[in-house]
């Protein structure tokens, strides 16, 4: 997003976040429950968009990552463990699974590669369904208690809406400095050229494993604050279509961009309440809206504005070269 | 002189069809050797079987006395052989100076420093250096995509001197570029053999280019060396005049 002056993305920067902090203080209960989903399906979707988005792997079991934490937070803190460190356990296990489901990437690549995965979000979800011992079954798993923190309760929805929040802020932190870094850079030239990747010393095995485990693993810290989030979770909301919605939330955002999850998941998460009044309309008014976007841009909504930039780029450099060449033609 | 590299009886079927059939021979230290022949000849082929881009269905490749036959085209990499490529291979997204830092990071450091330590794995002054060696500074913060094909083949070489190798494989340098640049290009690669002691390996199809700039040429016909030798007796070669240079 360069182009705009640095001190005005800063100010803009931190409007948004104070309004963040600030404005859902006079929200109801549901207004809350709401914004929290979109912090925590960010997350997942930011996730998403480091292997699909920057390193180029098409993954359609982002989903059942969100499942896997929330799973492993709902059955460790009703057993008397404190979120932290179910939020551990789920980074671990979700960054473990998500390496291991690599692997078929390193052979096979885009359509086969979405029909490896979402294989395994289906395997799953059967998990999940028929390990009753251990997931509650249909029945689910209730009563998740929300963390204290600092000795504070987050029970009421306010609280518990800013541990979202603060969840947030670090994960996005932590991806900004991912993507800056060398690793950023490597996993770009993995979605770009792998071959030319190779024959520059990037071990693609171990970037594309990675991008895959540190993608899932973000799911995993989205499931495991969705899990006190709802307070009571069953299989049906890590199915399929989940990972679907959170492919859809990393598309419409725009794919590669680093604020394209915040915007996909606002979308997703707010445009069918702010719908709703067209009662049973809204699916397919939701559905049309983001046909015509996907129509209109490709690279979804930041990829409108990355190209409006660099039309406005390409303008201002070939005025300073008619500038120039003007000059010249003087002097001469 | 040491070689560098000692190519033993490469060998690349596709099926029934041999492209490669049992090549021999030595780059030694420091050289410029020439690699050229008729389209179809094996000579892209044998490169991507030195570099571990394909699996040799026989023979031995040894870098510095070391077999490296099997070795990934990263392990390679990272062990001093780099290469270009034939059609254009820059990441076009990226600015020239991203290009440039991309192509040394994975010498720097270990996965752990690349993570935690600085964006530019401190490469910035290093791509500079190599920006202006190559005479792309108007263009160092340009995407790579937005330069002309001539100025992305000068990229596209300088990436492969990133990471500071000791064996490069240049697959048609020259192929596309204008004569004035060409010139350019030919001096800055004969600086970088003689300052850095670097050695190539070079396919080309502009005769006066390779004859210029190599010490010794190898010429391959239908997966096998026709000829090797200085670029004069090359040339002169009755075999090599009737297989590839014509009348």
């Amino acid at each position: 997003m360069s182009g705009f002056a640095r001190p005005l993305k800063i100010a803009l920067g931190l409007a948004v976040i104070a309004g963040l902090i600030i404005v859902p203080m006079n929200f109801n209960r549901y207004g809350l429950f709401i914004l929290s989903q979109w912090a925590v399906m960010s997350i997942a979707a930011m996730g998403l968009n480091l292997t699909l988005g920057y390193a180029g792997q098409v993954s359609l079991a982002q989903g059942a990552f969100v499942g896997i934490g929330a799973y492993a937070a709902a059955i460790m803190t009703t057993h008397g463990w404190p979120l932290p460190a179910a939020i551990v356990v789920a980074i671990v296990l979700s960054f473990a699974v998500g390496w291991v489901l690599g692997y078929p990437a390193l052979r096979v690549q885009h359509h086969y590669l979405a029909f490896v995965t979402l294989a395994f979000s289906t395997l799953a979800f059967l998990v999940f369904r028929n390990e009753s011992w251990l997931t509650g079954g249909i029945y689910g798993i209730s009563n998740i208690p929300r963390p204290h923190v600092f000795g504070l309760a987050t029970n009421k929805p306010l609280p518990f809406y800013y541990v979202c929040l603060a969840s947030l802020a670090i994960v996005s932190l932590a991806m900004w400095w991912l993507i800056r870094s060398p690793w950023g850079r490597a996993f770009m030239a993995l979605r770009e050229n792998p071959l030319r990747a190779q024959s520059l010393g990037i071990d693609t095995r171990r970037y594309t494993l990675m991008a895959f485990a540190i993608g899932s693993a973000l799911g995993g810290v989205a499931g495991a604050l969705y899990a006190p989030l709802t307070q009571y979770i069953d299989p049906v909301p890590f199915n399929l279509s989940l990972s679907l919605d959170l492919l859809m939330m990393v598309i419409v955002g725009g794919a590669g961009f680093y604020f394209g999850p915040f915007l996909g998941a606002m979308i997703a998460v707010l445009l069918p309440e702010w719908l709703r009044f067209t009662e049973g309309y809204y699916l397919m008014l939701y559905a049309v809206a983001v046909m015509l976007l996907l129509i209109w841009s490709p690279t979804g909504i930041l990829g409108i504005l990355d190209r409006y930039l660099a039309e406005r780029r390409t303008k201002a450099a070939s005025a300073l070269r008619a500038v120039a060449k003007s000059r010249l033609e003087t002097a001469q | 002189m040491n070689a560098v590299l000692e190519v033993t009886d490469i060998k690349k079927n596709f099926g029934g069809i041999s492209a490669v059939g049992g090549v021999s021979f030595d780059v030694r230290e420091g050289e410029i050797l020439g690699l050229i022949g008729p389209n179809g000849c094996g000579k892209s082929t044998l490169f991507n079987c030195i570099l571990g881009q394909l699996t040799p269905s026989g023979g031995e490749v040894r870098l510095d006395g070391r077999v490296v036959t099997g070795l990934r085209p990263s392990e390679l990499n990272r062990l001093g052989v780099s290469r270009t490529f034939q059609l254009l291979q820059v990441f076009p997204k990226l600015s020239v100076r991203e290009n440039l830092i991309l192509a040394g990071q994975e010498h720097q450091g270990n996965m752990a420093s690349r993570l935690v330590g600085r964006s530019d794995a401190g490469l910035t002054d290093a791509a500079s250096q190599m920006i202006g060696f190559f005479k792309l500074d108007h263009l160092a913060d340009e995407p790579a995509g937005g330069l002309s094909y001539g100025q992305q083949k000068l990229l596209d070489a300088a990436m492969a001197f990133m990471g500071g190798p000791r064996l490069v494989l240049l697959d048609e340098p020259a192929g596309g570029v204008n004569p004035s640049m060409l010139a350019d290009l030919k001096d800055r690669l004969v600086a970088i053999n003689r300052e850095k002691n670097a050695t190539f390996v070079v396919i080309e199809h502009n005769m006066e280019f390779v004859m210029s700039l190599c010490s010794r040429v190898m010429v391959m016909a239908e997966g096998k060396v026709l000829a090797m030798g200085r670029p004069d007796e090359v040339r002169k070669n009755p075999a090599v005049i009737d297989a590839y240079l014509g009348h």
